[in-house]
C-alpha cells in the first residue's frame, strides 16, 4: 500500500535530515528514486528546483511535491495524490517536532553534555559529505545530457559554470568605469533558476 | 495562540529559498515585534534548531510555539509556517504533472537542471568552513560522499555511523 510506505519513508527522511533542505536532498533521492522508483532522477531534480522557487521551507515543499508525484505515478487519481502529499509533509514534520519538544523539556540538564557535543561535531562533518553527494548524484545525463560536442552538453556546462560563478561572487560588486559607477549584486537562487530556464527556452526552442 | 499562527504564517509565506533565508524575518517577528525571545536566546534557539534533525523552519516554529503556549502553541506555529507553502507547491505539482510531457516545459527544465546541481554544490564549501573541515579530517566528508554517490549507500547509515563514531571517539579521548 503506497500510502503506508510513503508515510514511513518520509518519517525516516524527517528524522535523518541534518543540515536543512540541502541535507535532505541526498536522502530523498536515495529513498524516492533509488529504493522505491517513485520517480526518475530528472523529475526529482525538477522538483527540487520548483521547491526552491516557491515560498516556504524547502524541505516541506520537496516532501509535499514528492508525495504528490509518487502517488500519482502509482496510478491513483490527483485527489488521492493530494492525500499522499499531505501525508508526506506530516510525516516529515512529526518526529523532529516531538524530539524538539523533548529536548526543550530536558534542555537544562543536558545542555553541556560532552557525548552530545561529540556526536554533533561528527555529524556536522558528515553532513558536508552528504550535501556534496547530493550534487554528485545529480551530475549525469539527466542533468547535463550525453558528454560530448553537442548542444545540450555544452549549454549545460555553460549554465553550470555561470551559476557557480554568480552564486560565489561577493554580495555586492562595485566598479567605476569611465567615471560612472556600476554595481552588481549577487543574484538570488530564484533569479538564477528563472534565468537558466530562459536560457533553456532560447537554446532548445519552443 | 493566534499570534503564533499569524507570525509563522508571515514567516512561511513571505520567504523564498527556505531555511536560512528566513532568519531575518524571524528575528523581526519573534524578537522585535512580539518579544517572545530576547536576542541571545533567539540565537541559541537558532543553533539548537540547526543541530537538530528535520526542517529548520519547522524546528524553529515548534520550539517557539512550545515555549510560548505548550503543545498547542507548537501545533499552531507549525501549521502557520507550512499552510500557504503547501497549498502553493501543490498547485505547482498539479500543473507540472499535467504538462510534464510538454516539449516547451521539458526545454525549460533542461536549462534549469545544471543550475540546480550548481546551487547544491556551491554551499558545500561554505558548510565545510563552518564545520571546521581541514586536511586531517577531510577524509570523513569525502568518504561519506563517495559511499552515497558511488555505492548508493543510504545517508541514514552514514548518519548513524558518524553518530556512533563521534560518541566512541569522544569517550576514548577522555
Amino acid at each position: 500500500m503506497i500510502f503506508i510506505e510513503l508515510f514511513f519513508t518520509f518519517l525516516k527522511i524527517g528524522i535523518f535530515t541534518f543540515g536543512g533542505g540541502l541535507g535532505m536532498v541526498a536522502l530523498i533521492q536515495n529513498e524516492v528514486v533509488v529504493k522505491h522508483h517513485w520517480m526518475t532522477l530528472a523529475e526529482f531534480t525538477d522538483i527540487f528546483a520548483i521547491s526552491q522557487m516557491t515560498p516556504g521551507p524547502v524541505g516541506i515543499n520537496v516532501a509535499t511535491y514528492a508525495g504528490y508525484t509518487a502517488v500519482l505515478h502509482a496510478g491513483y487519481s490527483p485527489a488521492w495524490a493530494v492525500v499522499g502529499s499531505l501525508l508526506a509533509s506530516v510525516a516529515v514534520i512529526l518526529l523532529p517536532a516531538l524530539l524538539m519538544v523533548a529536548v526543550l523539556r530536558f534542555l537544562s540538564a543536558h545542555r553541556e553534555n560532552r557525548d552530545v557535543r561529540n556526536v554533533m561535531s561528527a555529524l556536522s562533518l558528515v553532513v558536508v559529505g552528504i550535501v556534496a553527494a547530493a550534487a554528485l548524484v545529480l551530475v549525469g545525463e539527466s542533468s547535463f545530457g550525453v558528454v560530448g560536442y553537442n548542444r545540450r552538453f555544452i549549454t549545460s556546462v555553460c549554465i553550470f559554470i555561470a551559476v557557480v560563478v554568480l552564486s560565489m561572487m561577493p554580495k555586492k560588486l562595485t566598479t567605476t568605469f569611465g567615471g560612472r559607477q556600476f554595481s552588481l549584486s549577487r543574484p538570488s537562487p530564484i533569479v538564477l533558476i528563472v534565468l537558466s530556464g530562459a536560457v533553456g527556452l532560447l537554446v532548445y526552442g519552443w | 495562540m493566534l499570534s503564533l499562527f499569524v507570525s509563522f504564517f508571515k514567516i512561511g509565506t513571505f520567504t523564498i529559498g527556505g531555511g536560512y533565508a528566513m532568519i531575518p524575518l524571524m528575528q523581526r517577528e519573534i524578537v522585535e515585534r512580539r518579544q517572545w525571545l530576547d536576542e541571545k536566546s533567539f540565537m541559541e534557539q537558532i543553533s539548537l534548531s540547526q543541530a537538530m534533525p528535520g526542517v529548520f523552519a519547522v524546528n524553529m516554529a515548534t520550539a517557539i510555539g512550545y515555549r510560548q503556549k505548550g503543545l498547542w502553541g507548537a501545533v499552531s506555529a507549525v501549521l502557520g509556517a507550512v499552510a500557504v507553502p503547501i497549498v502553493i507547491i501543490l498547485l505547482f505539482a498539479v500543473v507540472f504533472n499535467t504538462f510534464r510531457d510538454n516539449v516547451v516545459v521539458e526545454h525549460i527544465f533542461m536549462g534549469i537542471r545544471p543550475a540546480v546541481v550548481a546551487l547544491i554544490a556551491v554551499p558545500v564549501f561554505n558548510m565545510a568552513r563552518v564545520a571546521h573541515v581541514d586536511w586531517r579530517n577531510c577524509w570523513i566528508p569525502i568518504v561519506a560522499a563517495l559511499l552515497i554517490w558511488l555505492f548508493d549507500v543510504s545517508p541514514v547509515w552514514v548518519i548513524l555511523a558518524a553518530a556512533a563514531c563521534g560518541f566512541i571517539y569522544g569517550r576514548a579521548a577522555e
